[in-house]
């Protein structure tokens, strides 16, 4: 389903990143990082915007040849940034929203892990294994 | 209702378990005491700033994590509302960027005697909670200063002062 998923801090330098296919890491890497800027882009027009327009999930960033990458920001500017093969047009965007949802669930129980200092990598095996779960489930 | 007595006897040993040693650690020693009470709540704000506005559409400016800090936090951590918010907008006499927020019935301070007998030892029992709002607000985006301050005990005011950078 998503081919890379990354966690973007506060400060912008990653969290967490991971691709799938491990060859093209520094494509995706690439990928992620120009979609910093359209994020921070959503995010002021966001300050703008009314009332009911508040929302965390910020949809489709771009769109490349092979890849479509959406965006996710939590209310601590936590950014998740995913890139997802453009051939499998069955994705809907409710689908996508639920993925970022239970990524920031994931995220969140990191944050409240005792034995994690917020700022640092994440290298917890539950949040490694819930984003192998949302990438397997098509490959 | 149950868990809310238990985080209170779990900050009452708290405290007491960092002043056992020393009861009288002077002004260095109390000022260290201090400052890790405050180091433990700017952890658990920093977790509780990330999981309680989850579901939360997007603050979009300093007031509503403010409010959010008087409203959500405070009935997450203490079962009731702060009780006041005030602004600088509202009172001329503070300084840009400050707010005023008023408990005047602050759980952790009710179960001591209302009255002055033990002013004294309010501020061990106010650092947690300074060191709360302050993680809180910098998971939230906000950098800040926090004090409290008691006149009478149970109510109490915590002044935060946004540092802009």
């Amino acid at each position: 389903m998503a081919v890379c998923v990354a966690v973007i801090a506060k400060e912008n330098y990653p969290l967490y990143i991971r691709s799938v296919p491990t060859e093209n890491e520094l494509k995706f890497h690439y990928m992620v990082h120009t979609s910093l800027d359209v994020v921070d882009e959503k995010i002021s027009a966001m300050g703008k915007a009314l009332v009911d327009q508040r929302e965390l999930y910020l949809g489709l960033l771009y769109p490349t040849e092979d890849y479509k990458v959406y965006g996710y920001v939590t209310n601590s500017r936590v950014k998740f940034v995913m890139v997802v093969d453009s051939s499998n047009t069955a994705l809907r965007d409710n689908e996508i929203r639920s993925m970022f949802r239970k990524l920031h669930n994931s995220y969140t129980d990191v944050m409240c892990n005792p034995f994690y200092n917020p700022g640092d990598r994440i290298q917890s095996r539950t949040f490694d294994s819930m984003v192998t779960s949302m990438m397997i489930q098509v490959c | 209702m149950a868990d809310a007595v238990l985080f209170e006897f779990l900050h009452t040993e708290m405290v007491a378990e960092l002043w056992a040693r020393d009861p009288d650690p002077g002004p260095g020693g109390q000022k260290m005491n201090l400052s890790v009470l405050e180091g433990m709540g700017f952890r658990v704000g920093q977790a509780l700033g990330e999981r309680l506005p989850r579901e939360m559409l997007a603050f979009r400016e300093e007031l509503d994590v403010l409010k959010f800090l008087c409203k959500d936090l405070w009935v997450a951590v203490f079962q009731k509302q702060m009780d006041s918010l005030r602004t600088n907008h509202q009172a001329t006499s503070l300084p840009q960027g400050t707010y005023v927020l008023q408990d005047n019935s602050f759980p952790l301070l009710i179960r001591m005697a209302s009255g002055l007998q033990y002013l004294e030892e309010a501020p061990k029992f106010l650092a947690f909670t300074c060191g709360l709002l302050r993680g809180t607000l910098s998971t939230l985006g906000v950098k800040s200063l926090v004090t409290a301050s008691v006149a009478a005990l149970p109510t109490c005011k915590f002044q935060v002062v946004i540092q802009k950078s």
